[in-house]
């Protein structure tokens, strides 16, 4: 933080925890630190993936949440069935914003929200009846549909449901994949364990499909998205600087993603992972079983674009790596006139972002790209290796905070005063109210896409339609204002 | 006795990652480490130390192995 110093930030952190009782305090203090570039491991200056305290305002999802909305949700040509009570489907449903092509109801099924519907009857007596019937009704209504995840709620753990044997019945009867993923979200301390379950059902019923079929041609420049993020067509502006490399991409997870896709990605050369968190398990899984090598790219900001085009590229040959160059050269007039526009206007801001998965780290890139410094970062469900990689990112005495709650998030952009905080919706109008611009850096604030050399145009002007929004000179009532003359006399007094 | 992924980074160091612990570890040293044998004690940079019964021929990195604490 250029105007604090290690031991400012340090103190501050002090003084924010001050508010808590001796057992949290303890807790909580290891989940905050002033970042130190000379660390190389996270887990000696900060604790994360660990349970919440109780009573404090978590920001968290649950275990559901990481395998129905980030893993299996976006897969557009299944049916995910929300599988129990009626509203962890229904509140969740099409808030994601990965858009897709295709004919929604038709072959496709991305916004809808399918549910068992659980009644007082089925805890008692249990659902697997109603399971059975409900994917031979999806089969008869969808009849394009390529398969079906059951997506547990809470109850189904809870009474022990055998959905495991109801989806392999259903598989052999339709023949379609039937995919029973135990993600009850009450599972792990947050979202993070969803994605692992959902990875390792992806590797279970998915992924070995195709294992004894050559009939795929391949090429040796084929390789996979995974982890596309694909808020408002991120995926989209990602893939056409792939194939712009020559690079052909046979598969994209989980934004505008098949299930004929995914099982596909064995065969590719390259595995580009862009959401670590949520898709690194089936990555190193491809690498162990099938020999796929894997890379984390970012294509936020044109420095990181160019950074990690030239390392995807050096994974080919000469012609992908002149390629590469090529597609830098080509979008430099665009994104340098972006930054010319821009940067003037959004010079030295400070920015806080509290995101998941790899926002936190990733956007860094971008905001730098526009002169603006990333004062504290953190995330919500991220584990030490997401540290590991965010400790160098960031600049020395900034503050890292794990799992933040709503009370020190408010402390500390009270102190920090910064100029911009990007996070959820859930902090949105809090912060909105206390006058600091605000944009979600979860959905992106119903704009996008930001990632790719299209994608940073767009996220320069939202940053700066943001920050530079004349509505914050008018945070207070006019008649509360102080007159001409008051104002005068202050100045005088001072 | 927890299952352990071996993998090579990019500059060719190895990688002692275990799932369930969110561990991820460069290796510092191994004890044999021959084009016969791979195995034995190993000890990572974070000062921790891992024994392996020496396996041979040398394993293909990726794979999968378990791998027992050393206790001192």
């Amino acid at each position: 933080m250029s105007t604090m110093t290690l031991e400012e930030t340090k103190a501050l952190i002090q003084e924010v925890l001050e508010a808590y009782p001796d057992k949290a305090r303890k807790d909580r203090a290891k989940h905050l630190a002033a970042n130190d570039q000379s660390v190389e491991q996270s887990k000696k200056c900060i604790i994360s993936n660990r349970k919440s305290q109780p009573g404090v305002m978590t920001i968290r999802g649950c275990a559901y949440a990481g395998s129905k909305g980030v893993v299996w949700g976006p897969i557009k040509d299944m049916v995910h069935i929300s599988h129990g009570p009626v509203g962890c489907g229904a509140y969740s449903r099409a808030g994601r914003r990965n858009y897709y092509t295709g004919h929604t109801g038709v072959n496709t099924f991305g916004t809808m929200n399918f549910t068992s519907d659980f009644q007082e009857k089925d805890i008692v007596f249990g659902g697997d009846k109603k399971l059975e019937k409900l994917i031979d009704e999806i089969e008869q209504l969808f009849p394009l549909v390529k398969g079906v995840s059951v997506q547990s709620e809470c109850p189904i753990g809870l009474i022990g449901d055998d959905i495991e044997a109801v989806a392999k019945k259903k598989t052999k009867e339709h023949g379609k994949p039937v995919v029973p993923v135990r993600c009850e979200g009450f599972r792990g301390v947050s979202q993070s364990l969803g994605h692992h379950i959902a990875n390792d059902a992806i590797r279970d019923h998915v992924l070995g499909n195709r294992d004894d079929d050559e009939g795929f041609e391949t090429s040796p420049y084929d390789v996979a998205i995974i982890g596309d993020y694909n808020i408002g067509g991120d995926a989209w502006s990602s893939r056409i600087l792939l194939e712009e490399m020559g690079l052909r991409v046979v598969a994209q997870w989980s934004g505008d993603g098949t299930l004929p896709e995914m099982e596909l990605t064995p065969k590719v050369k390259l595995n580009l992972i862009h959401c670590y968190r949520s898709m690194n398990y089936i990555s190193r899984y491809m690498e162990e079983r099938y020999g796929i090598p894997w890379m984390e790219y970012n294509f936020f900001g044109p420095t990181k674009i160019a950074e990690s085009l030239r390392k995807i590229a050096a994974f080919f040959d000469e012609t992908i790596q002149a390629n590469a160059e090529r597609v830098i050269a080509k979008y430099r007039t665009e994104y340098e006139a972006v930054i010319a526009k821009y940067r003037p206007r959004l010079e030295g801001k400070k920015v806080m972002l509290y995101v998941g998965g790899l926002r936190p780290r990733h956007v860094i890139g971008a905001y730098e790209d526009l002169g603006m410094e990333v004062v504290g970062t953190g995330y919500e469900f991220a584990h030490n290796d997401d540290y590991d990689r965010t400790i160098q990112e960031m600049g020395n005495a900034t503050l890292l905070y794990d799992d933040v709650t709503g009370y020190e998030f408010e402390a500390f952009v009270k102190r920090v005063k910064p100029d911009l905080i990007g996070s959820g919706i859930k902090e949105k109008y809090i912060f909105q109210k206390m006058g600091v611009p605000f944009r979600q850096m979860h959905s992106w604030d119903y704009s996008g896409p930001y990632h790719g050399y299209d994608g940073f145009a767009i996220f320069a002007r939202d940053m700066d339609m943001t920050v530079n929004n004349p509505c914050w000179n008018s945070m207070q009532a006019p008649w509360l204002k102080p007159t001409a003359v008051e104002t005068e006399a202050i100045a005088a007094s001072a | 006795m927890p299952n352990v992924m071996i993998r090579k980074n990019e500059t060719g160091a190895l990688l002692f990652y275990v799932a369930k612990k969110d561990m991820e570890e460069t290796i510092a040293s191994v004890e044999q480490d021959s084009a016969e044998r791979w195995g034995g004690e190993v000890a990572l940079t974070d000062g921790s130390r891992w024994y392996i019964d020496p396996i041979s021929p040398p394993p293909n990195f990726p794979t999968t192995l378990r791998f027992r604490r050393v206790d001192d």
